[in-house]
């Protein structure tokens, strides 16, 4: 293993943890708290979820200017072409949802009447009316979003794991924190 | 002096035509009146309204030493805007629409404030406990059309709206304004 691997830059790593930690909150608070019998904590679960998504879409718009103005390492070239092919896709569906899930949650919310306002300090505006049918839709579109987003990371996490382990390369120490930066 | 009590007598029955050519605003036209109600939930601003209200009013601009209101609330006609909240807020921690079915204002008092602005005091019963409120009306008389627009804010736990684990103001808050538009059509005055 070459100990002198070519990183993302500190800054992309620590929005690539950042965004990762606020999906694998928002992720199973989204699932739990739609279930819940209305009360208080309901509604601030609500609330948080819906800020972490707001968060989540703004480190993301961070994270892609910044990739659009610092390139990312290349892909050893150990990695097969059609692997390579392959994590590119995998890595752009990832991109698209980190602003598909939260925007469609937004627009959810939107059609179902509820503002929503981040930290309960500033509002964000509806993009759409009020429109119980279209809020029903929107749902759906996000919660299917999410289940491709978790079986997406659920490759990401595969292959990162295959190659750690099988095919012993370097591609994971790319993002983790702590390193030297090449 | 010696015509002084003609005069009076004149002055008099001056006041009197002009009290039976006023209008007395009496039929309210409840399928075009609303009562609706802003509230805040973790900072979000949201309205809801009551479907089914009545109302009494007796209004003549020209006395309102007389003049009258009464409006009685049907609370378990309220829209929330969420199915979720409809269901909840009837309950026993909310209105407790089982035992309170009604909420309901009665003017005590009708002041002018100048213009077409008045300023109406009267007793706010809710979930059994009534307690004074006073709130800003404008009258805007069109024709035999007349039509009040008012509102006052309430502080829900005054009322005991919430209770339990939803006296927490910081997710529900405490201060619920309320806004009515009463549309109220007149029928010439007789007295």
């Amino acid at each position: 293993m070459s100990t002198n691997v070519e990183r993302y830059t500190h800054t992309a790593i620590a929005l690539h943890w950042l965004i990762a930690l606020l999906i694998f909150i928002a992720f199973p608070l989204g699932l739990y708290m739609s279930d819940l019998k209305l009360s208080p904590t309901k509604l601030q679960l609500f609330s948080y979820h819906k800020w972490i998504g707001v968060t989540v879409f703004l480190l993301a718009v961070g994270r892609i200017v910044w990739r659009a103005t610092h390139r990312p390492p290349a892909l050893p070239d150990s990695i097969p072409r059609l692997q390579q092919f392959a994590s590119h896709i995998v890595h752009g569906f990832l991109y698209a949802l980190l602003f598909a899930v939260p925007i469609s949650g937004w627009l959810m919310s939107s059609a179902k009447g509820f503002k929503t306002v981040l930290f309960g300090i500033i509002p964000l505006p509806d993009l759409l009316e009020k429109d119980k049918e279209l809020g029903k839709l929107l749902e759906i579109v996000h919660q299917s979003l999410n289940y491709f987003l978790l079986l997406l990371v659920v490759l990401h996490v595969a292959a990162l794991i295959k190659h750690r382990f099988i095919d012993r390369d370097d591609v994971l120490t790319r993002m983790l924190p702590g390193g030297k930066h090449a | 002096m010696i015509y002084l009590k003609e005069i009076m007598l004149f002055l008099g029955l001056l006041l009197i035509s002009c009290h039976s050519s006023a209008l007395e605003f009496k039929q309210v036209q409840t399928s075009e009146s609303t009562v609706t109600f802003d509230y805040k939930q973790m900072g979000v601003p949201l309205n809801g309204k009551f479907n089914k209200f009545s109302a009494q009013v007796a209004f003549d601009p020209a006395k309102l030493a007389t003049a009258q209101a009464r409006l009685d609330i049907e609370v378990a006609s309220i829209d929330t805007g969420s199915a979720d909240g409809d269901d909840a807020v009837v309950g026993k921690l909310w209105f407790n629409a089982k035992s309170f079915p009604a909420a309901s204002f009665i003017s005590t008092g009708l002041k002018s404030l100048g213009g077409n602005r008045y300023e109406a005091m009267g007793k706010l019963s809710v979930k059994g406990k009534t307690l004074d409120v006073v709130a800003p009306v404008t009258f805007q008389a069109n024709g035999n059309r007349g039509v009040f627009d008012g509102g006052f804010t309430i502080k829900r736990l005054d009322y005991a709206i919430g209770e339990g684990e939803w006296t927490d103001l910081g997710t529900v808050a405490n201060e619920i304004p309320i806004k009515f538009h009463i549309v109220v059509n007149a029928t010439p005055g007789k007295k």
